[in-house]
């Protein structure tokens, strides 16, 4: 039961925090909106006994992610006039294909709720259980060909971001590594061999 | 106590959301980004729910997979807008159409 009415309150959050990151007139609120609906899910991840993507959720969204688009949002400095105006044109079509996806939505939901366990409780864990365990043992075995796949999608974003963004401005004083390394003896330095000057 | 449902029934409402969101900000491809990260949110919910009501981890295998996807994808895209901001001072999709004929 009071799980239950942790349940309630959280979502409300999360739904207030989910209109609020597309209704507001700042895009910094936005960002700041979307943070709060990332915190609110990993109570919520809690609550479904999801410990460790609860925790990964928080660190890698909470702590990176939101803190780049942030970063970004600040950086680029949008206008905001215009998205005022563009606020109202599209409402009525974005409307009425939010209440088209929800009625799917619910009559999928309608359908398989007779095959589907939908008012299934969850089993209860006994005490030594621990969710980063589990999740553990299964990653590093089973799934272990797509989490090196998931290493490589993370070094090929770094290395992307990293030359996507990296510029080099005219006239900047800056030392030129490669060029200092590559220099050899015989570019800067002409031994001349010649005779020693001797007093007759 | 909480059911499946329950948990099926927040994660489709906050996917209506974003989707409404996406259309109501369409002009802004830092909010659209931002939207796109909600539905994959949304998604996280219905694999987490699912692998917890039915005692098989393997959604949650899923869930940690979907993060490292989109936080490359959140890093990749933030750096295209930069790189786009820096050579034609603004980000409105609507200035963006050089790839028109």
């Amino acid at each position: 039961m009071l799980s239950l009415i942790f349940f309630y309150v959280l979502a409300a959050i999360l739904l207030a925090a989910a209109t609020g990151v597309i209704v507001a007139r700042n895009p910094v609120y936005s960002v700041l909106y979307l943070v709060l609906a990332f915190v609110t899910s990993a109570v919520l991840w809690l609550l479904l006994e999801a410990e460790f993507l609860a925790i990964a959720l928080v660190l890698v969204y909470v702590g990176a992610v939101m803190v780049l688009f942030l970063f970004v949002v600040m950086m680029l400095d949008v206008e905001r006039a215009e998205r005022q105006a563009s606020f109202t044109r599209y409402a009525p079509v974005g409307a009425a294909l939010a209440f088209v996806v929800a009625g799917e939505l619910i009559a999928a939901f309608w359908l398989k709720s007779r095959s589907m366990p939908m008012t299934s409780f969850q089993a209860p864990r006994d005490a030594g259980y621990s969710n980063t365990r589990e999740l553990g043992a299964v990653l590093y075995t089973q799934h272990v060909y797509a989490f090196e796949l998931a290493a490589m999608i993370l070094l090929l974003a770094i290395v992307t971001a990293i030359v996507l963004t990296m510029r080099r401005r005219p006239g900047l004083k800056a030392q030129d590594i490669s060029a200092q390394v590559a220099v050899r003896a015989e570019d800067r330095v002409r031994l001349v061999s010649m005779p020693a000057e001797t007093d007759e | 106590m909480i059911t499946l449902g329950h948990y099926l029934g927040l994660s489709a409402a906050l996917f209506v959301i974003s989707l409404a969101g996406i259309f109501l900000n369409r002009k802004n491809i830092i909010l659209l980004l931002m939207c796109v990260e909600l539905m994959l949110l949304a998604v996280n919910f219905n694999f987490i729910a699912f692998s917890r009501f039915l005692g098989d981890s393997t959604g949650q295998i899923f869930v940690f997979f979907i993060l490292t996807v989109a936080a490359a994808e959140a890093a990749i895209g933030l750096a295209i807008l930069v790189v786009v901001f820096r050579s034609r001072r603004t980000i409105a999709v609507r200035d963006l159409t050089s790839l028109k004929g």
